[in-house]
């Protein structure tokens, strides 16, 4: 009996190793389990070698080990490429006879996956559900729960492919657990399976829905276009526009205009469409228009690994755009804090007429985890706008007023009698070009310092594990939250502290202050290979980090390699 | 009642005298008049030149934003409101220039706005490099032994992309234009009508004389017939000692707003968020 497994289905792309992984985080949480799932995708569609990582466990788990405890491999270069990757005891199921591997190596479970897979549908693709269900015969999950999962993923293929993919893991399910004795894997039944199994984008595009975002426009950039896909999914249902525009430039600017004229409105791109978009973001700030823009990073520069992960575009980010003038950066942690931090995004963007950038990477959008819906509570929306009652009254109106609150109280066009006059240019209170010296510093202060002064009221303060007294201090932000309060949790380190950045921009500097004076090393956890939060650290608060873990391979941190970077550091 | 002072801005114009651009100012505010519409229910959307001013010196709703990007941010503010009627006035260097993929893309997606493009075939606001309609062979500070590059023909592009609303106009022909204006904007989809306009201070060539010269009305010969795609096509291609204004291509053809299902449900920027609730889709991830 196990508590906690790790798995990786490897092979080429197409051969369906994705499939086979949502299949069985669908078995594992229907089992009361937690289940946490990444994705390693070549960039390319069909060749190449690709493999899920599913982490199953009783715990709640948010990151993955290095070694697994059980490899599927469904071709050769699977098994040569991740025939090493088990952990000791652990083995790679491999169909010797179609992968051509004679050699014999302990670890090695021959599984006739194909003949399976033939006998079952004469054909090859049924040997993922043949995988399936070597996997759920290995961690003796009940068979009826398998069953229900493959009849509801080909529902609409009809009786005739339902029975075969049945059947391909009937095969797989009776051989697992007649030729493989010992209940080395069998996993304890879990209490919970009434939670939700959602990746970091697809929370992303709930949250966005949930918020009362009407217009996404964006081009289709790996890793972002799940977000686009999804509220696509949906955009019927709740009378909404997802756009694909021809370019990054014209999806800000259409977002841009859709919310001048009132809606709320989103788009999201990776980092290389983000730099075509850097005018837009400078053109929100100036026309003070609010606009929500994820960045899903991958790794650069250029083109880069466009399916992998990396946490480089921080620098990029805090500066984008010409001119100067407020933003706010969220960095979420976990898939419910994309969630929530998504809807908290609008709600700031259309309160102080800013852009708010969702910074977020691969390794975040992809990776999936079962989600308690109950976190992702609904939420009333609060619009900042002059409402259609109170618009009827408003005869003489200026754009850019200025207010004792900072603020100019948006109007929409054509709620109001009088007509709204927007402009890029430096503009008088109305709306209309100015080069007027004294005009321009107000506007710039409001633009730039007022604003900031506001949001940093409003800045999410780090989350903060065990660092009152810590001696040593780990600092991350974004999607390393998870594998840095996994690593901690080994006893060596509890004389350490975790700071986790939700958000870096206004970067909450008051809250760091006080907790870093006190603690003697100070280490951040970063996907990039410039230190680029521990430069922000000692810019904002004067105190630099005495070391920086960082990995800029296009792969996440996993529990191990952590675990072993913090044991140098003891 | 909706009158010549209607649309009268308070702004103060920063063209220089002479300038094709009030010809195209007054035939925007005679076809804003004609069409009836109040100025809360009408958007000017620019970008960045001298074309790119005309919406302060109109007092109707305003978005003037960055250097080519006119038309993305109209049909953003369009689909999400379609009770405005959205105008972009833009020039030819903004539009065929820097806002080419935009020009292109907009026709095939075919949002319900109309599109002016002051084409004075020279960039008068950076002080007189080739455009891309300069003529070649004009010399330029920029192109001192002159253009070498084959002009851009916008009309005979629209056409070619199946543009339902294809006409040119010339700006000292304030009424010609402003029934080209009202026809553009009563044409369900995408309209565009390019305007010649003479730049007084940076093109010597293209001037109101120049013009006055070639310019012919296509509706004067009563055979030409505007929904014969090769004709048009044929016909946007004069150019030199005749150069045809009027409306040169028009057909019927469904627009976005019909396509994409929205005008037959309530305008996006009406919705009350307040009833909205993500809790039925739990079970599409459950």
């Amino acid at each position: 009996m196990v508590k906690d497994l790790s798995i990786r289905v490897a092979g080429e792309a197409g051969l369906g190793t994705q499939t086979i992984g949502f299949a069985m985080c669908h078995i594992f949480k229907n089992a009361g389990l937690h289940v946490f799932l990444i994705q390693d995708s070549m960039s390319r569609i069909r060749g190449g070698n690709n493999f899920i990582q599913l982490r199953v466990s009783r715990q709640p788990v948010q990151a993955i080990r290095e070694q697994c405890d059980i490899v599927v491999t469904l071709d050769r270069a699977g098994v040569l490429l991740h025939g090493k990757q088990s952990a000791p005891g652990g083995i790679v199921v491999v169909d010797k006879s179609k992968s051509g591997i004679t050699e014999t190596n302990e670890s090695y479970f021959d599984v006739p996956l194909y003949a399976m897979a033939q006998k079952a549908g004469e054909s090859d693709l049924y040997v993922n559900s043949a995988a399936c269900g070597v996997l759920g015969g290995l961690t003796r999950i009940s068979f009826d729960i398998i069953q229900q999962v493959l009849e509801s993923t080909f529902a609409n293929k009809g009786p005739d492919i339902i029975g075969k993919n049945v059947r391909a893991a009937r095969e797989g399910y009776g051989f697992a657990q007649a030729e493989f004795k010992a209940d080395t894997f069998q996993l304890e039944q879990g209490a919970d399976s009434r939670h939700l199994l959602l990746n970091g984008n697809e929370a992303m595009a709930l949250a966005a829905i949930q918020a009362g975002c009407k217009f996404y426009s964006a081009y289709p950039m790996s890793p972002s276009t799940s977000i686009m896909e999804t509220l696509a999914g949906y955009a019927d249902k709740y009378n909404m526009v997802v756009e694909q525009a021809e370019d990054e430039i014209a999806a800000v600017n259409m977002a841009l205009g859709a919310s001048f004229a009132g809606v709320r409105a989103m788009t999201g791109t990776s980092g290389g469409g983000f730099a075509l978009m850097t005018e837009g973001l400078s053109l929100a700030a100036m026309t003070e228009t609010p606009l929500v823009i994820v960045v899903a990073q991958r790794p650069g520069p250029a083109t880069g690994f466009p399916t992998r992960t990396e946490q480089a575009d921080l620098d990029f980010i805090l500066h984008a755009g010409h001119g100067e003038f407020a933003r706010v950066v969220f960095t979420p942690g976990s898939i419910e804090e994309a969630f929530h931090l998504t809807f908290k995004a609008f709600d700031l963007a259309e309160k102080y007429q800013v852009p708010v950038i969702l910074m977020t990477d691969q390794y975040l959008a992809d990776s999936v985890r079962n989600v308690d819906s109950t976190v992702l509570a609904w939420q009333p929306i609060t619009r900042h706008i002059i409402s259609r009652e109170a618009s009827a009254h408003v005869t003489d109106y200026q754009r850019y007023r200025f207010t004792e609150s900072v603020i100019s109280p948006r109007a929409v066009p054509s709620w109001i009698t009088d007509v709204v006059y927007a402009d890029s240019d430096e503009h008088t209170e109305a709306g209309h070009i100015t080069e007027d010296p004294e005009l321009r510093v107000k506007m710039v202060e409001k633009r730039f310092h007022r604003k900031m002064e506001l949001l940093a009221l409003e800045a999410v303060p780090p989350v903060v594990h065990n660092a009152e007294g810590a001696g040593t201090l780990v600092i991350g932000f974004g999607s390393t939250y998870g594998v840095i309060r996994e690593a901690l949790q080994d006893p060596k380190f509890n004389q350490w502290g975790h700071v986790h950045f939700s958000q870096v921009w206004p970067f909450p500097e008051k809250t760091l202050n006080r907790l870093l004076i006190k603690v003697k090393k100070i280490i951040t956890v970063e996907n990039n290979a410039g230190a680029q939060l521990a430069r922000l650290i000692k810019r904002e608060t004067g105190i630099e980090p005495n070391k920086s873990i960082l990995k800029y391979d296009g792969r996440p941190f996993d529990v191990d390699y952590l675990v072993q970077k913090f044991n140098e550091e003891i | 009642m909706v009158n010549a002072e209607t649309y009268k801005s308070d702004d103060t114009i920063a063209w220089c005298p002479g300038c094709g651009n009030f010809g195209i100012l007054n035939a925007v505010k005679k076809a804003l008049v004609l069409l009836g519409r109040p100025p809360k229910d009408v958007l000017l959307v620019s970008g960045i030149g001298q074309a790119a001013k005309l919406p302060h010196y109109v007092k109707a709703n305003c978005f003037n934003g960055l250097h080519g990007r006119a038309l993305p941010a109209a049909v953003g503010a369009k689909i999400a409101n379609r009770a405005l009627t959205v105008l972009v006035t833009t020039g030819d260097g903004d539009c065929y220039g820097e806002g080419g993929n935009h020009f292109l893309h907009n026709i095939r997606r075919n949002v319900d706005i109309t599109l002016i493009v002051h084409d004075n075939q020279i960039y008068g606001l950076t002080k007189g490099q080739a455009s891309p309609t300069t003529d070649a062979g004009v010399p330029t500070k920029v192109q001192p032994r002159g253009v070498i590059l084959e002009p851009f023909h916008p009309l005979e592009t629209a056409i070619a992309l199946g543009c339902g609303f294809v006409a040119r106009g010339v700006s000292s022909d304030s009424d010609h234009l402003t029934a080209l204006i009202t026809a553009g904007v009563g044409h369900r989809g995408f309209s565009l009508i390019d305007v010649l306009q003479p730049c007084v201070s940076f093109n010597k060539i293209n001037t109101h004389e120049w013009y006055a010269k070639r310019v012919y009305k296509v509706n004067e010969d009563p055979s030409y017939n505007p929904a014969d795609k090769a004709a048009a096509y044929q016909k946007a291609g004069e150019w030199g000692d005749r150069i045809p204004v009027g409306i040169l291509y028009q057909r019927a053809r469904p627009c976005y707003g019909e396509l994409s299902g929205i005008d037959a449900r309530i305008p996006l920027v009406d919705e009350d968020l307040s009833k909205t609730d993500i809790r039925p889709l739990w079970s599409d991830f459950s």
